[in-house]
């Protein structure tokens, strides 16, 4: 049985229906049809599903779809602004922060959920913030040059 | 299988459906649940949720902390009375993870899982249970052995409020900062006069479910803790354990480990 469920995404009102026990990944995949957020694992542990649940990260495939209603999310299809991307997915490009690029969205929502509420993180800060979301080919280091320039930029303002 | 989703406004309607509902399963954050039912457990046929907020409640008197079962380990962090749960917080998964994992899912959490709850034993927590039959109380010590044979829904923990510096805990794992248990240790060591009075010692991922260390804490009592006389102590540190082979570290090596890492914590004199 298919159960109503309402919720915003990256600013837009979504009305679906979802079947009992259906995940979050799952339901914004093939319900909503946002494919930024990717599958990896389904067992909460790699990070790539990872999206903003009321400004907090979640792992969206461990999440009860139905859980999230009325809820605000964000994933990494509303990160940029028409045709300005976010300094994070700027900083990613300049750093060669993406080399597969599959666990970039997850990637990119966890430094969102840091950085938005801290402008001037340490490098730990970061360590932290990424350190459920696994990248099998980039590797590390890339990664958080790129969110710590981010938030330098985030700082200018510019 | 089609799966039913049930939500309660009250905790104790949520503990009535997890008895009379066919293969019924709480969802706290659903670390634990959700991963069973990606991976089409037959055995979950209903979900049970609560919205009830007694289980997200805090109450802390300088004597007693009670928590509610859902709350997260991110709402701990958010707590500055509980600083001395920080460090077992802290290395509950990444910051996804600890927005959703729930104090009373860790206690069900199956092995090598089950940082937070070895912490509660070493706490000396006691449960309080919601049922059809209205609440009671089971020691956390309790729960553990009968855990896996259907019990009734955790709506609490509560211990009683360590005095400064006496609770300690690793974690040690083969990925930094933060990775699966190969085994962690949580301690209370309370002293009087520099002798350890009444210490209780918890190991996660050294058994089934997370285990006091009892050979170990009664070769403690009345000592103090220096090199020298916590040395019974780890000589009997495994006693008691019965840990599991997994893709973190093989029983053996958990074993031979584990008296490291639990002079280490005794003596204070570095992290796993």
């Amino acid at each position: 049985m298919k159960t109503p469920l309402q919720f915003r995404l990256n600013g837009e009102e979504i009305a679906t229906f979802v079947d009992g026990g259906a995940n979050l990944l799952d339901v914004l995949r093939e319900s909503v049809g946002d494919l930024s957020v990717k599958g990896g694992c389904w067992q909460g542990t790699c990070g790539t599903c990872t999206v903003l649940v009321d400004g907090a990260p979640r792992l969206s495939c461990v999440t009860l779809a139905e859980s999230c209603a009325g809820t605000s999310i964000e994933s990494a299809s509303g990160l940029r602004r028409g045709a300005d991307l976010h300094p994070l997915q700027i900083a990613f490009m300049a750093h060669f922060a993406a080399q597969c690029g599959y666990c970039t969205p997850g990637m990119l929502m966890a430094a969102k959920a840091l950085l938005d509420h801290n402008h001037n993180p340490s490098r730990e800060d970061v360590v932290d913030a990424i350190c459920g979301n696994i990248c099998r080919c980039t590797g590390y280091e890339p990664i958080i040059a790129a969110i710590l320039d981010a938030a330098r930029v985030g700082r200018r303002g510019t | 299988m089609t799966i039913t989703v049930k939500t309660f406004a009250r905790l104790a309607d949520a503990a009535a459906a997890l008895s009379t509902e066919r293969g019924a399963r709480f969802l706290g954050g659903g670390t634990l649940v959700m991963r069973a039912v990606n991976e089409t457990d037959p055995a979950i046929e209903t979900i049970v949720r609560s919205t009830d907020p007694s289980l997200r409640h805090i109450a802390i008197s300088s004597a007693r902390v009670q928590l509610g079962a859902g709350l997260t380990m991110a709402a701990l962090l958010a707590e500055r009375e509980l600083a001395f749960l920080h460090p077992v917080a802290r290395v509950i998964g990444g910051p996804a993870v600890r927005t959703a994992a729930t104090v009373g899912g860790n206690l069900f959490a199956q092995s090598p899982y089950g940082d937070f709850a070895a912490a509660l034993l070493a706490l000396d927590a006691t449960t309080t249970l919601a049922g059809g039959f209205g609440q009671r109380e089971v020691a956390l010590e309790e729960l553990l052995v009968r855990r896996d044979q259907g019990v009734s829904l955790v709506s609490s923990v509560a211990f009683r409020r360590p005095t400064t510096r006496t609770f300690r805990f690793v974690k040690v794992t083969r990925v930094h900062p933060k990775g699966v248990s190969v085994l962690s240790i949580a301690a209370q060591l309370p002293l009087m006069s520099g002798r350890v009075n009444g210490a209780r010692i918890a190991y996660a991922a050294m058994g089934r479910t997370p285990v006091r260390a009892r050979a170990a804490e009664r070769a403690l009592e009345g000592r103090p803790l220096d090199a020298a006389t916590v040395a019974p102590a780890i000589a009997v540190a495994g006693e008691g354990t019965a840990p599991i082979d997994d893709a973190m570290a093989s029983a053996w090596w958990r074993r031979q480990i584990l008296p490291v890492h639990l002079r280490r914590l005794l003596l204070g004199d570095g992290q796993g």
